[in-house]
């Protein structure tokens, strides 16, 4: 009965006996594969096509244009505050900023809790996971009042120390952002490392530690080595979702003057504010394919990480 | 058997009832809801009553942002849905008729809609509120006005006269740096920017633009004025207030709450001088509305808005203003247009009215409903209604008055000087209308 579906044994591993047959399989596929197509492949199909077109929410009869959206998507205007050009620069000291933060602030919790059990572990791993479980729009009041120039804690805490008072979304609305962003996400970084430095064999630091290593050459030569794949996943993953992320819209709505256009937030504003689906749907294209560069390069790195640790 | 006599007997008391619709409508504040629940609503289903049937209402918030308004009601329409009726502001009709998007009553409703007697008592200019082209889409409920309001105990305080009659911009800013004297109170809000959207259009930058004798689109040449020395003027105004003398708080034009903030800080005693439509005057400092002003009358002063120097308004006139015109239409997807047609007009007729203006004067477009009462909405009515203007009724507007917006805002940031950011508006309007819907104005 199982002799049919019994692989050849030169392709690779034997597989177990297949438990389903072909239709069988597909027809539990299908209620998958329908959701996929309709939620995920019809839409896509339906945004390439709008990308070509001139059509608007308050538009008449859309005609074909070829890739003119495309052109003016970098046209020269674009790079003034509140283009596609100036929304990518945003975006990349956006995603740089919060880089460094949620790796940099996360590698740092992780190191300070390793080898460490007890409550402050447990009350400060509860507290920087709250920060990224918590829904976007509790949280965002809660920043904006954080962060009001008059009344806000961040202001409160900066006077009585003599620091003066910032009008950060007004005056900083860049750096307010990369702060509320890196408070959302260090949780994963710290999650992620921790869990790698566990997995270091407590002899290597031992037998360092006897012969005398300081810990910044255990952290050069061991510790870091040691989570090297964790701390690339980190930062594509990272890159990633910092690039696709919405929520600063809550706290600045891009502005003011366009400082914190990053592009989830340009897309947006002119395919739902100034209606214009064409010009839209072809940002969204754009960064799409951003999107698939950086997960390629995940998917390279991750696979050429399995290979070293496989050698 | 008894059972089948219990349905049956069911069955005669609902066919004996009343048959009840259910519609639904959008953006009715909690006045207005009041005003419905006591009023409109009986009344409507007494209108009904011989037809055998009731309705209820159903209350669908929008949001206080204007533009978010809009934009869900393209969303809604577009996907053939949306609540019954719907609150509308007059200059979104042009596009959305563009966009196939609502119908004109006579198809929507049919003869019992045209042939409605409260349309006698609306001067036929004023029908338009939400019509195109000769076309009636809805019923409009009111008009505004614009002025200048200021604060009589802060301008007391600066030694400034009470009541004030400012006949030059010069007027107003010599005033303001006076004012700028007292601690604490920002002399001047006239808004800019985008965040406040058409509300920096009409408020800010129309008030001074038609005080340079010009409008946004020149009528008589059918285009679209795109650079001028009234525009330059009005950019040099907005650049002596927030650039050059600080006269006004340039956060309030660039953060997304600054119009509100510029309304506390009115009702608060902080801010001296705002210029606003009477929206700010019934509604937000509305003695009667637990978050108004309770002392409105005895600390807010109204002036006409002064044209740049007497004599040089749009028109030549020595003050002015301009008006929108907000109402309602009914959805063309509606199951129930007959009843929702029942509910607007008797909502627009004069008892119901009447009614209204009691708990909230505002300016009807009905010549049979008054003003009862309240001699400031009085004064803005036979004052101002008689010299103003209404923005151009074109599908473009909503995006060239967009730059308008951006071009204030880069005046006021100091991103750009005024000549510069009349340049960019220029390049702007004209990628929008076309080079052969632009004209380089006097």
């Amino acid at each position: 009965m199982s002799a049919a579906a019994e692989p050849t044994p030169t392709r690779g591993p034997a597989r177990p006996p297949a438990l389903l047959g072909l239709p069988l399989g597909v027809g539990f596929l299908m209620p998958a594969l329908v959701m996929v197509a309709l939620f995920l492949l019809v839409p896509f199909a339906w945004i390439v096509a709008v990308s070509f077109t001139n059509q608007s929410l308050l538009g008449g009869q859309a005609q074909f244009v070829g890739f003119a959206n495309y052109a003016r998507m970098f046209d020269a205007a674009s790079w003034l505050p509140g283009g596609m050009g100036y929304s990518l620069i945003v975006t990349g000291v956006f995603v740089l900023g919060s880089l460094a933060g949620q790796v940099g602030l996360g590698l740092l919790l992780a190191l300070l809790f390793f080898r460490r059990r007890g409550p402050w572990r447990e009350v400060v791993f509860t507290l920087v996971t709250l920060c990224w479980i918590l829904p976007d729009v509790p949280i965002a009041f809660g920043w904006l009042s954080f962060l009001d120039r008059d009344f806000g804690l961040l202001n409160g805490i900066l006077s009585a120390l003599h620091l003066g008072r910032p009008d950060w979304t007004l005056d900083h609305p860049l750096t307010a952002i990369i702060l509320f962003n890196i408070w959302r996400g260090t949780a994963f970084s710290m999650l992620l490392f921790s869990a790698a430095l566990e997995g270091i064999p407590p002899s290597y630091l031992e037998v360092a530690s006897v012969s005398g290593a300081r810990f910044t050459q255990q952290l050069r030569d061991i510790i870091l080595p040691s989570i090297q794949a964790q701390v690339l996943s980190a930062l594509v993953l990272i890159t990633i979702w910092t690039f696709n992320t919405f929520g600063p819209f809550l706290i600045t709505g891009g502005g003011p003057l366009n400082k914190t256009d990053i592009v989830a937030i340009h897309t947006y504003r002119v395919a739902f504010k100034f209606g214009d689906w064409g010009l839209g749907t072809s940002i969204a294209m754009v960064v799409m394919l951003l999107n698939l560069l950086l997960t390629a390069a995940y998917l390279l790195a991750s696979r050429r990480g399995a290979r070293d640790a496989r050698a | 058997m008894r059972h089948v006599a219990l349905l049956a007997a069911l069955a005669l008391s609902t066919a004996a009832s009343a048959e009840t619709v259910t519609l639904t409508f959008t953006g009715l504040n909690t006045l207005a809801q009041q005003w419905f629940t006591q009023t409109v609503i009986p009344a409507t289903n007494k209108a009904l009553a011989a037809q055998g049937k009731t309705i209820a209402v159903t209350f669908q918030n929008t949001s206080n942002d204007a533009e978010a308004t809009k934009q869900q009601y393209a969303l809604d329409l577009k996907a053939g849905r949306g609540a019954d009726i719907l609150s509308f502001d007059g200059f979104w009709v042009p596009e959305f008729v563009q966009a196939g998007l609502i119908k004109p009553l006579d198809v929507v409703v049919g003869k019992n809609a045209t042939a409605w007697d409260g349309w006698k008592q609306i001067p036929s200019g004023l029908q338009g509120i939400l019509g195109y082209q000769g076309k009636l889409y809805g019923v409009g409920s009111g008009t505004d006005v614009r002025g200048l309001y200021y604060r009589t105990d802060l301008f007391k305080k600066a030694g400034l006269p009470v009541p004030w009659n400012p006949t030059s911009w010069n007027d107003v800013l010599s005033a303001a740096r006076k004012l700028k004297t007292l601690a604490g109170v920002t002399p001047l809000q006239i808004n800019a920017g985008t965040a406040m959207g058409e509300a920096t259009t009409m408020q800010g930058y129309d008030m001074l633009l038609l005080g340079t004798g010009i409008q946004m689109y020149d009528d008589a040449q059918q285009k679209w004025v795109v650079k001028s020395p009234g525009i330059l003027d009005t950019l040099n105004f907005y650049k002596t207030v927030y650039v050059d003398d600080k006269l006004g708080d340039v956060r309030w034009q660039l953060i997304p709450t600054g119009r509100d903030l510029s309304f506390k800080a009115f009702a608060d005693g902080n801010l001296a001088m705002v210029t606003e439509g009477d929206y700010l005057w019934r509604s937000v400092l509305n003695p009667k509305d637990p978050s108004g002003l309770k002392n409105r009358d005895d600390v807010v002063g109204f002036a006409r808005m002064p044209a740049q120097a007497p004599g040089e308004g749009i028109r030549k006139q020595n003050f002015v203003t301009i008006s929108g015109g907000t109402g309602y239409l009914i959805n063309p997807n509606s199951k129930h247009p007959q009843e929702a047609w029942a509910l607007l007009s008797t909502m627009s007729g004069k008892p119901a009215l009447d009614a209204y203006q009691k708990l909230e004067a505002r300016l009807r477009i009905r010549k049979d409903v008054a003003i009862p009462g309240d001699k400031t909405m009085q004064y803005m009515a036979t004052t101002l209604l008689p010299i103003t203007v209404t923005r151009p009724m074109l599908p473009a507007y909503t995006k060239v008055s967009e730059q308008a917006q951006l071009m204030t805002e880069r005046v006021v940031s100091g991103q750009m000087t005024p000549q510069q950011a009349m340049d960019a508006y220029a390049t702007a309007v004209t990628q929008i209308v076309g080079a052969g819907n632009v004209t380089e104005g006097k």
